[in-house]
């Protein structure tokens, strides 16, 4: 702030001496507005490289697929060695582990994010907590199926069932749907909580009143992405449902889910036609809940 | 020292702080406060950013307990009672004691649940009450007219001078004796602003009203009494300056520091 004049001075050789390293600069070997060209080029490049893959892979699913999809194959039951007629028992399976598996990682997850982001003081707790549930969502999820097979089928008893398989998806859904969760109520203003604290609610009125509702949209979103998530996994369902043809009513009973037929359909070359007529129906799903993903997403402004 | 320009004495004060000393962990942020304000008048509290103002707004309904490692020193009274004694419960408190945000904060649902949201953490239930307050809360809040057709709206959708009167029938839903605005009017539009001031002029007889605001034209024009705050080195704590009759204060302020900040010199 004080200027003296010594500092002027200094200022004003400072100045010549930027001016002339200015004036002396090196000239790019390249003209500028090629190199724009080419950089831009190459980031269009990127961006194009991406789309056409995933372009490329949903037409080869759906040019081989296609042809095999009809009504009998969606509500048929499989015949000779589960290879031909239809897939019906499988699509249940992956619906039913699936919606068993949210109803289980939901409650756990939201009121473990509620926790941490409203409850817990911040520190080293909360960062451990936190990221033991990043390390969680990175183990790999074949490990995840033997751990559920050790656990669920084989030590608690389950067998190879709905509700182990569940309880593995759930461990494997559980930190997506935590994250999304916290970030969601951390997204919710301060002003907007103080509005509530100021007309006099508990801290669990503002939770359950006004942060919770805020949040919901966001919080649904990760939910229906950690679904889509659950329904395309392969290895944990292996290990803890079984391939067992089977519609399943209860919770104890075994199954094969749409993911593990694909496998066994593919691995052992028997049917590739069969085989990409249900990786279309899978993809066809996981679609949908993305995009049921982003309405919920868009609807809240 | 503070200066005392005829200001309110202890029986016509709502609201008396006496020693009263604030710490947001270890910065001591207030230091000896010592005044009443007037019960059912407009009291402004002025003096520039960081001068402990809006701190002190949100320590007469223990809003800064929300925030970790808070401490007071002192007592504040609300009508004769300590609000810092033990077991008084600050979510009790803050029924009586309303409060306006600087950015307008309606809740992300319809206008009628916005304000039907405090009597219903108080347990009301029933749908012809809760249509009687909300009707009368938005009247009293001057909204009404342009919102009486269009209830079930958003009220995220209205304009932000709409959502701060609404805002203001949310608090008012909840009859609070006591209304805290900390700059009320900074973030809506001009027209919005006069709407606000004619609201509170409106309240006050029956409402002690308290206003955080940085505009001298705003404090000389609707308060009865302005209080100015001044923390004079960075890192030390701010302290009330001067205190009275608005006119007092704005025409023939004692403290030098008052009259350099009201006629612009700083701040």
């Amino acid at each position: 702030m004080s200027d003296s004049v010594d500092t002027t001075v200094d200022t004003t050789s400072s100045r010549e001496l930027i001016k002339r390293a200015l004036s002396h600069g090196k000239k790019g070997r390249i003209n500028k507005d090629l190199s724009n060209k080419i950089m831009l080029g190459v980031f269009r490049a990127a961006a194009y490289i991406t789309t056409l893959v995933l372009l490329a892979i949903i037409a080869y699913v759906v040019i081989n697929g296609l042809p095999h999809i009809s009504l009998d194959f969606i509500f048929g039951w499989p015949q000779g060695v589960n290879a031909e007629g239809g897939i019906w028992p499988t699509i249940v399976s992956t619906i039913y582990v699936t919606a068993l598996a949210m109803l289980i990682c939901t409650p756990v997850a939201v009121l473990a994010a509620v926790y941490l982001a409203e409850y817990a003081k911040q520190g080293k707790v909360v960062d451990i907590i936190r990221y033991a549930a990043d390390a969680l969502a990175s183990v790999p999820s074949i490990v995840m199926g033997l751990f559920g097979y050790a656990l669920f089928v084989e030590a608690m008893g389950l067998g190879l069932s709905m509700v182990s398989a569940a309880l593995a998806l759930a461990l494997l859904m559980l930190p997506i749907v935590m994250r999304t969760t916290e970030e969601a109520i951390r997204a919710v203003p301060r002003y907007i909580r103080w509005g509530a604290y100021g007309l006099g609610a508990t801290k669990w009125q503002v939770v359950s009143k006004i942060v919770l509702p805020s949040a919901f949209g966001r919080i649904a979103t990760g939910i229906v992405l950690a679904i889509g998530r659950a329904i395309g996994e392969t290895a944990v369902v292996l290990y803890t449902m079984g391939q067992a043809i089977n519609l399943p009513i209860s919770p104890l009973d075994s199954g094969r889910p749409m993911t593990v037929h694909l496998y066994l359909l593919a691995n052992d070359g028997i049917n590739m036609n069969a085989a990409y007529g249900t990786a279309l129906l899978l993809m066809a799903i996981i679609l949908a809940f993305n995009l049921f993903a982003r309405y919920l997403s868009r609807k809240r402004r | 020292m503070s200066v005392y320009q005829s200001a309110p004495t202890p029986e016509q004060a709502a609201i008396t702080a006496k020693d009263f000393n604030f710490w947001y962990g270890d910065f001591h942020a207030l230091t000896g406060l010592d005044l009443n304000i007037a019960k059912n008048a407009i009291t402004s509290f002025i003096g520039p950013s960081g001068c402990g103002k809006s701190t002190f707004l949100r320590c007469i309904n223990r809003m800064n307990d929300l925030i970790e490692g808070t401490r007071v020193e002192g007592t504040m009274t609300l009508d004769g009672n300590d609000i810092y004694a033990e077991g008084v419960d600050p979510v009790d408190l803050r029924r009586r004691v309303g409060m306006i945000f600087q950015q307008p904060n309606p809740f992300p649902k319809s206008i009628y649940e916005n304000v039907a949201f405090g009597p219903r953490l108080q347990g009301v239930t029933s749908k012809s009450d809760l249509d009687d307050i909300v009707e009368e809360s938005l009247k009293r809040a001057n909204l009404w007219k342009e919102v009486s057709n269009q209830l079930n709206k958003d009220g995220l959708a209205l304009s932000g001078g709409q959502q701060q009167r609404l805002c203001i029938a949310r608090v008012l839903a909840v009859q609070p004796d006591v209304l805290l605005m900390d700059e009320p009017c900074s973030a809506i539009d001009p027209t919005s602003v006069s709407k606000v001031e004619d609201l509170m002029a409106e309240l006050a007889p029956e409402m002690t009203i308290i206003i955080v605001t940085h505009s001298m034209q705003q404090a000389a024009r609707i308060s009865d009494y302005t209080a100015f705050f001044l923390q004079e080195v960075a890192g030390e704590p701010a302290t009330l300056i001067e205190y009275g009759q608005t006119d007092a204060i704005f025409t023939s302020p004692v403290d030098s520091r008052t009259e350099d900040y009201i006629t612009g010199r700083f701040g």
